[in-house]
């Protein structure tokens, strides 16, 4: 390409960072699908991305500068700015709203000035959506670039913890077992290791039954694992619920080459699960997509998970490592003639790259922006070829399908929603965290089960399946958490979140939140949902202030005819999705009128 | 027949595209939009040209050859074809002759020897042999990087032969394709604007061909061909043309070695002068007729480079003054003796029509709807010829067969020597054209005048730096522009355009060689010396 | 010359050969039924195409007949049976069977709706094609409130991925934003940005693989950029001016246009347009000459060509000022 760039020049160390990631690629091939792994180097070691640095990782790449730019600019952990070298993500999304993230938000202004202000100091802070620790709540995410970069998730966190981890302490490590109440307990399966065991030793995985289900997959052939996971009429874990042998059928009948994805992008308000597996039980999740590219006769898989969820990804890359030393990863897997390997990649900040074809841009080095379907990404997927994608918990039901047998998995739960579910619990809880259940268990044992509600005790409400999810109130407590069984009272398990609030928290708050993290996390691309997630952020900013347009009855219908254009018309989830939530608390809830 | 045997489109779905001295990036910017529809389809492009171009950006192999060493090159790449049979022996039996010869000369011409004189690694040779010959659908195209020479028709024809070599001419999909570098040269051509041609581009020298002419015109035309335009300066040099009617031409800028140029014209009895704008030749002349722009202020009809005729239309009236060419002729036939009354620019094409059998079938109102015919169209059915030469593929053949020709490349005529060590070539670029009488006048902000372009390693030589003036003397002349680094070019090549002539005249330093076949002049291979021009510090430094 | 006694005699005329068959690609054809009546259409044509087929006239902003389909601005959107979400006609291939509903309510209210949120966030005045659809729709972008403030030079183009100034809710935010103008030969005014993409896709991989622009910035903060919104002299730009041939709102034109709008006296009532060709290299592309009082304004590209396909380079586009050079009237 006749590529143009700018006279701007790269600093020594912005250069040396570069050349050094340049020389460990692979010779040959598209180089684009390294732009975020570069992005990502560089913001690591100059905390932000200069112009100079971006000209000189695209000479490298053989990308257009300003296509770069524009991927640069999608992401929020990504500046294209200078800022301070040390930043502090601090959430205020509505799993910690209640549990003080505006008073933490206050005593960081208060030290580091304006939230994304760039006031010349060594730290900034900037207010985040959910960084997927909602069982901490409130969370934040220190990121300190340079030539000793670091990243520490902290949950709890308070401003002196925060401000120390930017300055450069290291906050305390609460442990896995801190968000696993069920930690160790019988009758686990899901979670018969995480919290339990070493999650960085590949023994330790090893003696807890690790393992157990590839020797198997391996003796039983490809064939057989399919029709397996077809019977245990295994069911997509990510939110959308879709059947994961009729996935795997339909990559299977199409031509080679064809890969699997890991989707660990995890972002979806309240939701924490994957994040928890990939902390304490790492190697499973490798097992399982071994098995399951062997399966769908994939020849490469991705794991590609969220740019917050730093722990998790060193987790994944040991285990990686580990399996590789073993054999059980890459050339010739276990003798058997198989060969997989698994690349670890990280996103950057961005909510919409967990919809499955964003998600696949983002590898390839685009914009996170999805693709209009059809064609299906099992036809038409990463790099154009068939591509099985699925969620973490989805993956790791695999191996256990094998242990336990397709008929014994698909006895739990019930006929349409089968096998042990991870729920994230957090919100107004006493003890927040992720539990497994078997599919079917009503939404009031599960708050039991964390121990009841917390703060008040009076309960105003309940978010079922994320922001994306649906309100249910007090009379809803008996629905059995299944999909068949939420969706029959107007609502969506999604991806398992139950976020009770009670009745101290101030729900046009919480609405007002939603609709502003679904602004931020609009791709942008589509105009129902671009300019639908700013009409409806604003819409319901007349409501709560009660300085409304025409009548109360009047916004509210506007408020629908927004929703109903985002549902019938956006391209993607994201936007089908987008007032969902909002409109079912109004259309059930009894919400206050007057400004708080 | 004279043309690009393909069309555009055909262009999309090639497998291996050669482009050989053409910058199309630059030069015929949406030719290239077809190019990169093949690149992006996964097609391998290969760019022959000694200045690593934008073209060459997107080329899978970029083959940096020496200036005028392009017939040891094609001839290499024949013989690697041969030497791998990769040939297409039917093709070559049937439908061609004059190979055996052909073969047997190409034959010393290795790859190493290719690589040695032209300074290419044989390696690219060898990659654009085999993907050349082994491509379903390939395409061969040249600008003037071939035909800017003083054996320009010798390097067209050593390119042919690789398209008879291969099979890829006569095909939907393959064909060999000189790209124009002007609006028209194709038509004029057709028309007959050239020395031994008729419209219809048939011979003035068949007295059978000639005859219709004679008949319709009512006159008997000199069976002899006339002069090339470097003919007439030669003529003007012995004395024999002394007038001289110049339309739409600048030779005066144009030309190659201008201080001849200048001397020959300022010599004429008579200079008339009929163009659309007041060029350094119209200057010089003795009447100058004001023109109307062809392009916009008139109507009538052009070919592009894939014999496609296409209408132009008056769309805004021309200043006071200023006539159609059509009316100056007319009126200047009249006073010349022979009425031809007030023709319209439709009447003339049908009189085309009459003459000229390939365009036959074009009627007006066919070239008004649509995008115009391509030809040949021999009459109003035909839907005018997507690519050339199917014949070929006939068996028998349809006619004769086509011929291999026996090249033998001669270097440029502007040795290399001590004195004049360096080679300079010239070229286009994107914003501007030809002398830049219209390109010159809209803002550009790509513009940034004459520049003598050099590579870092000369720079360093020569101790210069950016924007730096410099002088740089040929055998004939000496002219000063700043200096541009530009790491395509390598250590002994430097660039110039004739886009500036009144900043620098870069035909003062090219030479008059001309291809006695063509008529061009080797404007591509000039030899050259470059000085640094000692200036005082406090010169350099901003006021 | 070199020895080449076997060349042709160019005296005698090669004789007049096949007209060469060209490859065609036949196609089969599906049944599908559109607004009621069951109609066979080419396998492979879009539910746009079928549409037009039947002389149904839908609605399109970022589609082209000569870009890739984008399908972002979802005006086309169509009633598929069985399908939970409506489809976009401009990409979505016709299949065996299928049951289309071009004109329902739900259609024309999620149309009715694309045209409110754009036009109530962009400026449209200069898209008549878009003015008409919204009183095709009887859209009423005011139902969003008035208009916002515009945002300060350059404020669009730092914001922050994912972070946003929470608005009150008085006013309707829009794109609103002083014009770019950094060259002689075009503008940039993204007030009228509905980002379609179009300009993205000519300057890119569908005509100009030139890449100077891309989209940055996310949700209601994307927006079309150069790399560090550098200005378009010191960006990739080589003013072929293929996205402003395809910019269907007048974000980019011409800065000719431009001016002569600014000054009052740009007035289509009295232009003229004529195809022509281009007077510089010898590709041949087609140019329509768009003329206001003798004197050239603008000049744009016919779709349907095979030459060009609707685009042009820079001299073709641009190279035109000298025929107005000694016209000056006014
Ligand atoms: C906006 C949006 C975000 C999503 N985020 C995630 C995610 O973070 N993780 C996930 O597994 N699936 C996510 N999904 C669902 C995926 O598109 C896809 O359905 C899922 O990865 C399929 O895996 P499964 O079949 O195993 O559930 C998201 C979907 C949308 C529309
Ligand atoms: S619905 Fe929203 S997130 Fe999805 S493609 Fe459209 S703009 Fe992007
Ligand atoms: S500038 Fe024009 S062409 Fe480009 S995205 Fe905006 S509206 Fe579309
Ligand atoms: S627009 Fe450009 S490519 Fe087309 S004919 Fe004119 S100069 Fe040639
Ligand atoms: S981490 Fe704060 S809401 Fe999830
Ligand atoms: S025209 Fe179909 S989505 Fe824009």
């Amino acid at each position: 390409m006749d590529l143009h760039f700018t006279s701007a020049e790269p600093t020594p160390q912005e250069r040396a960072a570069i050349d050094g990631f340049l020389s460990r690629l692979p010779a040959g091939g598209p180089r684009r699908q390294y732009l975020l792994p570069a992005l990502h180097v560089v913001q690591t070691s100059a905390g932000w991305i200069s112009e100079g640095a971006l000209n000189h990782l695209c000479r490298g790449l053989g990308v257009p500068p300003a296509e770069a730019f524009g991927v640069a600019d999608f992401y929020a952990l990504l500046s294209t700015r200078e800022q301070p070298r040390a930043i502090a993500h601090v959430c205020d999304d509505i799993g910690c709203m209640p549990k003080g993230a505006e008073s933490l938000c206050n005593a960081m202004e208060a030290t580091l000035g304006p939230a994304g202000s760039t006031g010349g100091g060594p730290s900034a802070w900037q207010r985040s959506p959910c960084l997927g620790m909602c069982e901490r709540a409130p969370a934040a995410l220190v990121v300190v670039a340079g030539e000793n970069p670091s990243e520490q998730a902290i949950g709890p966190a308070t401003a002196a913890v925060v401000l120390g981890a930017l300055a450069g302490d290291a906050p305390p490590e609460p442990g896995v077992a801190a968000s696993l109440p069920q930690a160790g307990a019988a009758g686990l399966r899901l979670l018969a290791r995480a919290g339990s065991i070493d999650p960085t030793s590949i023994g330790a995985y090893e003696s807890a039954g690790g393992f157990t289900a590839l020797r198997r997959a391996l003796e039983m052939g490809a064939e057989a694992i399919f029709s397996e996971v077809t019977s245990a009429r295994l069911v997509g874990r990510g939110g959308a619920a879709f059947p994961t042998g009729v996935k795997w059928a339909a990559v299977r009948r199409e031509p080679a080459p064809r890969y699997l994805i890991c989707n660990a992008d995890e972002s979806e308000p309240g939701t924490f699960k994957d994040r928890v597996l990939m902390e304490g039980d790492p190697f499973a999740l490798v097992e399982s997509m071994v098995i399951a590219g062997f399966a769908t006769g994939c020849e490469r898989g991705y794991v590609y998970i969220r740019g917050e969820y730093p722990l998790a990804a060193t987790r994944l890359e040991n285990a990686m490592a580990r399996c590789r030393e073993r054999g059980l990863l890459g050339d010739d897997i276990a003798g058997s003639g198989f060969s997989f390997d698994v690349e670890l990649r990280r996103g950057a900040g961005a909510y919409i790259c967990g919809e499955e074809t964003a998600l696949m841009n983002s590898i390839e080095g685009f914009r996170g922006e999805p693709r209009n379907k059809p064609p299906f990404p099992t036809q038409v997927g990463l790099f154009g070829r068939p591509t099985v994608i699925n969620n973490v918990e989805t993956l790791v039901n695999v191996p256990l399908v094998l242990t336990m047998g397709a008929e014994a998995f698909a006895s739990i739960g019930t006929e349409r929603s089968t096998g042990p579910k991870l729920f994230c619990v957090s919100g107004q809880v006493a003890r927040p965290g992720v539990y497994e259940a078997d599919f079917g268990i009503t939404l009031r044992e599960m708050i039991e089960l964390a121990g009841g509600l917390a703060g008040s005790g009076k309960l105003q409400a309940v978010l079922l399946g994320g922001a994306a999810g649906a309100f249910v109130g007090p009379d809803d407590l008996d629905v059995p958490l299944t999909f068949e069984g939420t969706r029959a009272i107007g609502a969506t398990l999604g991806s398992a979140v139950i976020m009770p609030f009670d009745d101290g928290a101030y729900l046009p708050a919480v609405l007002r939140r939603i609709a502003e993290f679904f602004r931020d996390e609009s791709c942008g691309q589509c105009v129902p949902c671009r300019v639908g997630t700013v009409r409806q952020e604003e819409l319901l900013q007349r409501l709560a202030s009660n300085d409304v347009h025409g009548s109360r009855e009047d916004e509210v219908a506007l408020l629908a005819e927004i929703g109903r254009v985002m549902r019938d018309a956006s391209i993607c989830g994201l936007g089908h999705t987008a007032s969902s939530a909002i409109e079912s608390a109004l259309a059930r809830l009894p919400l206050p009128e007057e400004p708080k | 027949m004279g043309g690009g045997t393909s069309s555009y489109r055909e262009m999309e779905e090639a497998d291996t595209v050669v482009l050989w001295g053409s910058n199309a990036r630059e030069t015929h910017p949406i030719y290239f939009h077809h190019v990169l529809k093949a690149v992006n389809r996964g097609a391998k492009l290969f760019v022959v040209d000694p200045r690593r171009t934008t073209s060459a950006d997107w080329a899978d192999t970029w083959l940096g050859l020496d200036v005028g060493t392009d017939i040891v090159l094609a001839n290499a790449v024949a013989r690697e074809i041969l030497a791998a049979g990769l040939e297409d022996r039917e093709f070559i039996e049937n439908a061609t002759s004059g190979f055996e010869e052909f073969h047997a000369h190409v034959e010393p011409y290795t790859l190493e020897h290719a690589a040695e004189v032209c300074r290419v690694a044989p390696e690219s040779i060898r990659r654009l042999a085999h993907e050349f010959a082994t491509a379903r659908n390939a395409q061969l195209c040249w600008t003037l990087g071939i035909t800017e020479h003083h054996n320009s028709v010798d390097n067209v024809l050593s390119l042919i032969n690789l398209g008879l070599l291969t099979g890829h001419v006569g095909r939907y999909g393959s064909g060999l394709n000189p790209l124009r570098g002007q609006n028209n040269v194709q038509g004029g051509g057709d028309m007959g604007a050239l020395p031994d041609r008729l419209v219809g581009f048939q011979h003035l020298e068949n007295d059978e061909l000639r005859r219709p002419f004679d008949e319709a015109w009512g006159i008997t035309m000199p069976a002899r061909r006339g002069w090339h335009l470097s003919g007439m300066f030669d003529a003007m040099e012995r004395g024999e043309l002394t007038s001289l009617y110049v339309i739409g031409e600048n030779p005066a800028n144009s030309e190659s070695d201008q201080h001849r140029t200048r001397r020959l014209l300022e010599g004429l009895e008579t200079l008339v002068v009929q163009d659309m704008i007041l060029t350094q030749t119209a200057e010089l002349a003795d009447v100058v007729f004001p023109a109307a722009a062809g392009w916009v202020e008139s109507e009538g009809t052009v070919t592009n480079s894939e014999r496609r005729v296409q209408r132009v239309r008056r769309a805004v009236a021309p200043p006071d003054g200023v006539r159609d060419d059509l009316v100056i002729l007319s009126d200047l036939a009249k006073r010349m003796g022979c009425d031809i009354g007030e023709p319209v620019a439709e009447a003339i094409w049908n009189e085309v029509r009459a003459l000229s059998p390939m365009h036959r079938g074009m009627s007006y109102a066919r070239l008004e709807t649509g995008q115009g015919l391509q030809w040949p169209c021999y009459d109003e059915e035909h839907p005018g010829e997507q690519y050339l030469h199917g014949r070929l593929w006939m068996r028998p053949v349809l006619g004769p067969l086509a011929p291999f020709s026996v090249c033998t490349n001669r270097m440029p005529v502007d040795k290399l020597t001590e004195e004049f060590p360096i080679r300079l070539t010239t070229g286009r670029r994107l914003d501007s054209y030809n002398t830049g009488v219209q390109s010159g006048v809209y803002p550009s902000p790509l513009r940034r005048g004459e520049t003598l372009d050099i590579s870092p390693d000369d720079a360093r030589a020569y101790g210069l730096v950016e924007g730096e003036p410099v002088r740089v003397t040929s055998r004939r002349g000496s002219v000063v522009a700043p200096v541009r680094i530009d790491d395509g070019l390598r250590a002994g090549l430097v660039f110039m355009t004739m886009h500036f002539p009144d900043d620098v005249a870069v035909n003062e330093l090219t030479i008059d060689a001309v291809d006695p076949m063509s008529g061009t002049s080797e404007f591509k291979a000039t030899a050259v010396r470059i000085e640094k021009i000692a200036v005082a510090a406090e010169a350099l430094s901003p006021v | 010359m070199s020895d080449n006694l076997k060349a042709p005699d160019p005296l005698v005329p090669v004789p007049q050969g096949p007209v060469p068959v060209l490859p065609t690609g036949s196609r089969k054809s599906v049944e599908i039924t559109i607004d009621g009546a069951t109609v066979a259409v080419p396998e492979g044509a879009t539910l746009l195409e079928a549409g037009r087929m039947q002389g149904i006239d839908t609605p399109t902003l970022c589609f082209l007949e000569n870009l890739t389909p984008v399908n972002v601005c979802r005006i086309c959107v169509v009633e598929l049976e069985g399908s939970r979400t409506l489809v976009p006609a401009c990409s979505r291939k016709v299949e065996a069977g299928m049951v289309i509903h071009t004109d329902s309510e739900r259609v024309r209210h999620s149309r009715r709706l694309v045209l409110e949120l754009l036009a109530s966030s962009v400026d449209v005045s200069t898209a008549p094609q878009f003015q008409d659809y919204m009183s095709r729709y009887e859209a009423e972008p005011s139902r969003f409130g008035p208009p916002g403030p515009p945002a300060a030079a350059g404020e669009r183009d730092s914001a922050r991925p994912g972070h946003h100034h929470a608005p009150d809710g008085s006013t309707a935010s829009r794109v609103a934003q002083p014009v770019k103008i950094d060259n002689e030969l075009y503008v940039r005014d993204y007030s009228k940005c509905i980002l379609c993409y179009k300009c993205v896709e000519a300057c890119g991989v569908d005509a100009q693989n030139t890449f100077a622009i891309a989209v940055a910035g996310r949700g209601f903060g994307a927006r079309i950029a150069t790399e560090y919104d550098v200005t378009l002299p010191d960006s990739a730009c080589v003013y072929c001016g293929n996205c402003i041939g395809v910019c269907p709102t007048g974000a980019l034109m011409f800065k000719s246009e431009h001016d002569m709008r600014a000054a009052g006296t740009w007035d289509e009532s009295a232009q003229s347009q004529t195809d022509t060709i281009c007077p510089y290299c010898g590709v041949g592309c087609t140019l329509t000459v768009h003329a206001q009082h003798d004197l050239i304004v603008k000049v744009t590209s016919p779709l349907d060509q095979d030459v060009a396909n609707g685009h042009l380079c820079i001299k073709g586009r641009f190279g035109w000022e000298w025929v107005n050079q000694d016209k000056d009237r006014d």
